[in-house]
C-alpha cells in the first residue's frame, strides 16, 4: 500500500536533489534557477500529499499559490538574467562581487 | 495497479531531477525538467488532485519551462566555460545535501499527527457530489479570496517588472513626451533680443 | 568710612577694567588714581586718630559668608592700630604709584588695564589687612597673588614676563599650601577662624601637644611653622625667594608697589597680627629669626654683584624683609612693623627713582651702561641718594631709627638666635651699605658708558640724531654717549618721588616713639600685636658699641664702595678674574634656581609627560574611546568578509542556515 510516507520520501529526495544542484552549478545561473524549480516542485508534492491523506483541500490551494509564486519568480529571475547577460556577455555569476560589503 | 503507477512516476521523476542538474547541455536540462513536471502531474492525479495536475502541465510546462527554453536559446552562452570548477564544490555540496536529506527523512519517518488530525489510509476524494475542481473553488473564492486577489496582484507586479527590466529603448528615436511639452516655460524657450539697425542678434 | 576706603579701589578697578575701552584711557586713569587718593586720605585720617590715641579699635561687619557646622566665616573689616599702619602704607604707596604711572606708562596701549590691575591689587591688599578672620585674610592673600601674576605678566607678549609671572604664582602657591594647612590646623585646634577669638584662646592651648608619626609635636609650634611657610612664600624668604628677582619683569611701578612696600610685607603683617600665637612657641620664633637672618645675608651677598638696577633693589627688599622677620622672631613686633613702615617709603622711593632712571635711559636697565647720570638727571639723583641714605641708615633718616631698633632688639633679646641675628644683621648692614652705594656710584658717578647699550642705540637712531644740540657730535673713543642725552622725568613721575623722599627723611623721626618706645608704644599698639614693653625698655640699655654698630657699618660700606667703584674701578675686574667661582656663585644666586629646576621642575615635567603619554594616551585612551572604536572597526572588518557579493555564497549560507534551523527544530 502506498502511504503518506512514500510520497514524503519522494518529495524529500527531490528537494535534496534541487539543493545539490545549486551547489553543483555555481557558475551557471540558469541551472540554479532550474534546481530552484525542482525544490518548489518537491514542496508542491509534499503539500498535495498531505492534502490527500488528511482529507482537506487546503494543501492543494496552497500548492496553487506556490505555483503562482514560482511562475512569477522564474519570470523575474530570467529577466534579470537577460539584463545581466546584456551587460556582461556571460552568465557566470561567480565573478559578480560588486555588491560585497 | 496504483502502486505500480506510483513507482513508475516516482522513479522517472527522481531520475529526471538528477539529469536536470547533471546534464551538460542546458537545453537537455530544460527538457529533463519538463519530464519531471509531467511525472509530478502524474503523481498528483494518483493523489486525486487532477485540477492541480492539469495546472502543473499547463502553467509549469507550458509557460515556465518554455520560458526557460526561450532564454537558454536566446542567449549566446558559452556553457563549456561554465562547467569549470564544478567538482571542487562536490564534497561540500554532498555534505549539506546529505544533512538535509537525513533531517527530512528523520522527520518524515518519525512524524506523528497532531491533535484531532486523522491520517487516513485511503485517499480522499472531494465530498459527495463535487468534483476536485469544485472542491478547490468552494474554498478558494470564499476563505482564501483575499490571498487569491493578492496572488493576482503579485503576478501583475512580476509582469510589469519583467517588462520594465528588459525593455530596450531605441536610441535616436524622436518621441513625443506630453509631460515635457506641457512643462515648458516661456523663459526657457523665448529670448527677446534687441537688434540695432543693420545688425543681427547673437543667440 | 572704612567700607568706602576698602571698596572704592575695587569699584574703580571694575570700572576701569571692564569699561576701559568705553571711557578711554584718561578717564580710567583719573578714576582709579582719584579713588586711591580718596582712600589714602581716609587711611591717614584713621591712622592719625590712632596715633593721637583718639580712636578705638572696631570691627565693621559687611556680610556673612559661610555658616557650616562649627565653621562661621564672615566678611568683616577690623580696624585697629596694626590695621591703621598697614592702611596708610598700602594706600599711600598705591596712590603715589598710580600717579607715577601716568608718566611712566604714558606710551603703553593698555593703560586702563594696568590701572585696573593696580586698583584690584590694592583692594585685595586692603582686604588682607582688614581681615577679621583667617579665611578672609587668605582671600586677600590669594587676591594679591593673583594681582601680582597679572601685573608681572602685564606685557604678556614677552615670554620672559609670562614665565616670571607663572613662577611667582607657583612659588607663592607652595607657600599658600603651608598657610592653608595652618588655617586648617588652627580651625581644628581652636574651633574658630576668627582672629580675635583665636588670639584670646592662645594661652589655653599653649603647651598642648599632639602625636604625629609616633612623636609628640607641640601644637602651637606646628601651627605657627605652617603659617610661617605661607609668610615665607609671600615675603620671599630663603627657600621660596626665587620668584622675587624674576618679578622685575613687570613694569617698575609694579615693582615699587607690590614687591617693595605692600605684597611682600603681607607675610610680616601676618606674623605680627598673629604674634600672640607665635609668642606661645619658642621654636617657631627661633625658626623665624634664623630664616630671617639667613635670608638677609643671602640676599645681600647676591645683591652685591647684580648688574640690573631693579634686581639690586629687589634683593635689597628681600634682605630687608629678612630684617623684619628676625625682628619679629626676637619678639620685637613693634620694631618689625616700624621697619615695614619706613621701608615702604624708602624702598618705593628707590624703585620709583630707578624707574625714573630707566625712563631717562630709554628702558636700559643694565648698570654697566649707566655712569655720570647726576649731571643729566639731577632731581632723580638727589631722590635716589635720599632713598639710599634712608636704606643704609644714615643718621636721623627713617632707616636709621628702624634699623638701629632692630639690631638693638636682637641684641637685647638675649637668646642665642637673637645674638646670631644681631651678628648677621650687623654684617648685612655693611653689605647693604656697600651694594646700595655701589648702585648710586655706578649709576650717577663716573664717566658715561651708555654708548654700547642697545636701547640707547634704538633711541638715537629712532629719533634721527636729534639729540646733538649743544654737543660736539663726534663718536670718538672718549665720548661714550653716542650722542644720547638723557632727560629728566615728567612731573607726574617726580611728585611721588618728592613725597616719598619726605617720608623717607621724616617718618622715622616723627613716629619712632609711637612704634618703638615702651610706654608710648604700648599705648599706640593697644594690644593689636604682642608688644613686649620689657624688651622695649631693654633696647635702651644695650652697650654703646651695639648702638654704634649700624653707623659704623654704614660708613664702612660707603667707604668700601667708594674705593672699589670710584677710586680703583679695576678691583671688581680683579675679583672676577681671580675668584671666578665666588663671583659666579653670587651672580647665579647661590645656584638656587638651578637646584630647584633639577629637583622640582624637571621631575614635575617628567611626571606630567609620563602621565600624559603613558597614562592618558596609551592606557586610558587606548582602552577607552580609541580602544572601543578600534574594536568596532576590527569587528566590522571581520564581519564584512561574510558579504562577499557572490550569489552562490549567499545561497550556500542560506542552505546551511536552513539545515541548521531544521536541526534545531528537531531536537
Amino acid at each position: 500500500m502506498i502511504g503518506l510516507t512514500h510520497y514524503l520520501v519522494v518529495s524529500a529526495a527531490l528537494f535534496v536533489m534541487g539543493v545539490f544542484g545549486i551547489f553543483l552549478n555555481r557558475r551557471n545561473i540558469i541551472i540554479i534557477l532550474m534546481a530552484l524549480e525542482l525544490i518548489l516542485l518537491a514542496v508542491n508534492i509534499n503539500l498535495v500529499a498531505f492534502s490527500a491523506y488528511l482529507h482537506q483541500v487546503h494543501g492543494q490551494i496552497f500548492a496553487m499559490f506556490v505555483l503562482t509564486v514560482a511562475a512569477g519568480e522564474a519570470a523575474i529571475g530570467l529577466a534579470i538574467l537577460v539584463i545581466y547577460f546584456r551587460g556582461r556577455g556571460t552568465v557566470a555569476v561567480d565573478q559578480a562581487d560588486m555588491m560585497k560589503g | 495497479m496504483a502502486a505500480f503507477a506510483f513507482y513508475l512516476f516516482a522513479i522517472t521523476l527522481l531520475t529526471g531531477g538528477l539529469m536536470v542538474i547533471t546534464a551538460r547541455n542546458p537545453v537537455h536540462s530544460v527538457l529533463w525538467l519538463i519530464v519531471c513536471f509531467f511525472n509530478a502531474a502524474g503523481l498528483f492525479i494518483l493523489l486525486g488532485a487532477e485540477f492541480l495536475a492539469m495546472l502543473l502541465v499547463i502553467v509549469y510546462v507550458g509557460a515556465v519551462a518554455v520560458l526557460f527554453l526561450f532564454v537558454v536559446m536566446m542567449l549566446d552562452i558559452d556553457f563549456k566555460a561554465l562547467r569549470r570548477g564544478a567538482l571542487q564544490n562536490l564534497p561540500l555540496g554532498l555534505f549539506v545535501a546529505g544533512v538535509i536529506l537525513a533531517e527530512t527523512l528523520l522527520v518524515t519517518t518519525g512524524w506523528q499527527p497532531g491533535q484531532g488530525v486523522i491520517v487516513h489510509e485511503a485517499l480522499a476524494g472531494p465530498p459527495a457530489g463535487m468534483t476536485n475542481t469544485q472542491w478547490i473553488g468552494s474554498q478558494l473564492y470564499t476563505r482564501y479570496f483575499f490571498v487569491f486577489s493578492m496572488s493576482g496582484l503579485l503576478l501583475l507586479a512580476a509582469m510589469v517588472g519583467a517588462i520594465v527590466l528588459t525593455h530596450r529603448r531605441r536610441v535616436g528615436l524622436k518621441k513625443q513626451s506630453i509631460a515635457v511639452q506641457n512643462a515648458r516655460t516661456p523663459a526657457a524657450t523665448v529670448q527677446i533680443g534687441k537688434a540695432g539697425i543693420g545688425e543681427g542678434v547673437q543667440l | 568710612m572704612i567700607q568706602l576706603l576698602v571698596f572704592l579701589p575695587l569699584l574703580m578697578a571694575l570700572v576701569a577694567g571692564l569699561g576701559g575701552r568705553m571711557i578711554g584711557h584718561t578717564a580710567a586713569k583719573a578714576l582709579t588714581t582719584g579713588g586711591l587718593f580718596v582712600s589714602a586720605a581716609l587711611a591717614w585720617t584713621i591712622f592719625i586718630g590712632f596715633w593721637l590715641n583718639d580712636a578705638t579699635p572696631s570691627t565693621v561687619a559687611v556680610l556673612d559668608w559661610i555658616e557650616s557646622g562649627g565653621l562661621f566665616v564672615r566678611w568683616a573689616l577690623k580696624v585697629d592700630t596694626l590695621t591703621a599702619v598697614m592702611l596708610v602704607v598700602v594706600t599711600s604707596v598705591s596712590a603715589l604709584v598710580h600717579l607715577y604711572s601716568w608718566g611712566y606708562m604714558a606710551e603703553d596701549p593698555s593703560q586702563s588695564r594696568f590701572f585696573a590691575y593696580l586698583s584690584l591689587f590694592t583692594f585685595a591688599m586692603l582686604m588682607l589687612v582688614t581681615a577679621d578672620n583667617l579665611v578672609q585674610m587668605f582671600f586677600g592673600w590669594e587676591g594679591v597673588g593673583l594681582a601680582s601674576y597679572l601685573l608681572i605678566g602685564f606685557w604678556y607678549t614677552k615670554p620672559s614676563a609670562n614665565a616670571a609671572a607663572i613662577k611667582a604664582f607657583v612659588v607663592n602657591r607652595v607657600g599658600d599650601f603651608g598657610f592653608s594647612l595652618g588655617i586648617f590646623g588652627t580651625f581644628l585646634v581652636f574651633g574658630t577662624v576668627s582672629i580675635d577669638a583665636i588670639l584670646a584662646a592662645v594661652p589655653s592651648h599653649a603647651g598642648q601637644t599632639f602625636s604625629f608619626l609616633g612623636a609628640q609635636v607641640d601644637v602651637m609650634t606646628c601651627l605657627c611653622l605652617l603659617l610661617f611657610v605661607g609668610a615665607c612664600g609671600k615675603s620671599a624668604q630663603l627657600g621660596l625667594h626665587t620668584w622675587l628677582p624674576d618679578a622685575m619683569e613687570g613694569p617698575t611701578p609694579v615693582s615699587a608697589l607690590i614687591h617693595a612696600a605692600t605684597m611682600v610685607t603681607a607675610g610680616v603683617f601676618m606674623v605680627c597680627r598673629l604674634s600672640p600665637m607665635f609668642e606661645a612657641s619658642e621654636t617657631a620664633l627661633m625658626v623665624v629669626t634664623i630664616v630671617g637672618a639667613c635670608t638677609a645675608f643671602f640676599a645681600a651677598t647676591v645683591g652685591m654683584v647684580q648688574n640690573d638696577i631693579k634686581r639690586v633693589i629687589a634683593y635689597s627688599t628681600c634682605s630687608q624683609l629678612g630684617y623684619m622677620f628676625f625682628a619679629a622672631g626676637t619678639g620685637a613686633y613693634g620694631v618689625a612693623m616700624f621697619h615695614l613702615f619706613t621701608h615702604a617709603f624708602f624702598k618705593a622711593l628707590l624703585f620709583l627713582g630707578a624707574g625714573s632712571v630707566i625712563h631717562a635711559m630709554h628702558h636700559e636697565q643694565d648698570m654697566r651702561f649707566y655712569g655720570g647720570l647726576r649731571r643729566h638727571i639731577p632731581i632723580t639723583f638727589w631722590m635716589m641718594t635720599i632713598g639710599t641714605l634712608a636704606l643704609t641708615g644714615f643718621f636721623f633718616t627713617a632707616g636709621y631709627y628702624s634699623k638701629d631698633a632692630i639690631l638693638e632688639a636682637a641684641y637685647a633679646s638675649g637668646t642665642a638666635h637673637g645674638t646670631f641675628a644681631f651678628v648677621v644683621g650687623a654684617l648685612v648692614a655693611l653689605l647693604t651699605s656697600f651694594y646700595s652705594w655701589r648702585l648710586v656710584f655706578l649709576t650717577f658717578f663716573g664717566q658715561p658708558r651708555w654708548a654700547a647699550s642697545e636701547h640707547v642705540q634704538h633711541a638715537v637712531h629712532a629719533s634721527g640724531h636729534e639729540a646733538h644740540h649743544g654737543h660736539d657730535h663726534h663718536h670718538g673713543p672718549d665720548d661714550r654717549t653716542a650722542g644720547y642725552h638723557p632727560h629728566e622725568s615728567p612731573p607726574t613721575m617726580l611728585v611721588p618721588l618728592f613725597v616719598l623722599g619726605a617720608g623717607a627723611l621724616l617718618a622715622g623721626w616723627l613716629w619712632h616713639g609711637a612704634f618703638v618706645e615702651a610706654e608710648e608704644g604700648a599705648a599706640f599698639w593697644r594690644g593689636s600685636l604682642a608688644f613686649d614693653t620689657h624688651l622695649m625698655h631693654a633696647l635702651h640699655e644695650v652697650p654703646a658699641w651695639v648702638v654704634w654698630t649700624p653707623s659704623v657699618a654704614f660708613f664702612a660700606g660707603l667707604g668700601l664702595a667708594w674705593h672699589v667703584f670710584l677710586n680703583k674701578p679695576s678691583i671688581p675686574l680683579w675679583w672676577k678674574r681671580e675668584v671666578p667661582g665666588l663671583y659666579d656663585f653670587l651672580l647665579k644666586k647661590w645656584y638656587f634656581d638651578e637646584l630647584y629646576n633639577a629637583v622640582f621642575v624637571k621631575p614635575a615635567l617628567w611626571f606630567g609627560q609620563a602621565f600624559w603619554t603613558r597614562g592618558d594616551q596609551q592606557t586610558i585612551d587606548r582602552f577607552g574611546p580609541n580602544g572601543a572604536a578600534d574594536v568596532v572597526v576590527a569587528g566590522a572588518a571581520t564581519l564584512r568578509r561574510f558579504q562577499s557579493g557572490y550569489v552562490y555564497s549567499y545561497a550556500l549560507v542560506m542552505l546551511v542556515g536552513l539545515a541548521a534551523a531544521a536541526a534545531w527544530m528537531m531536537r
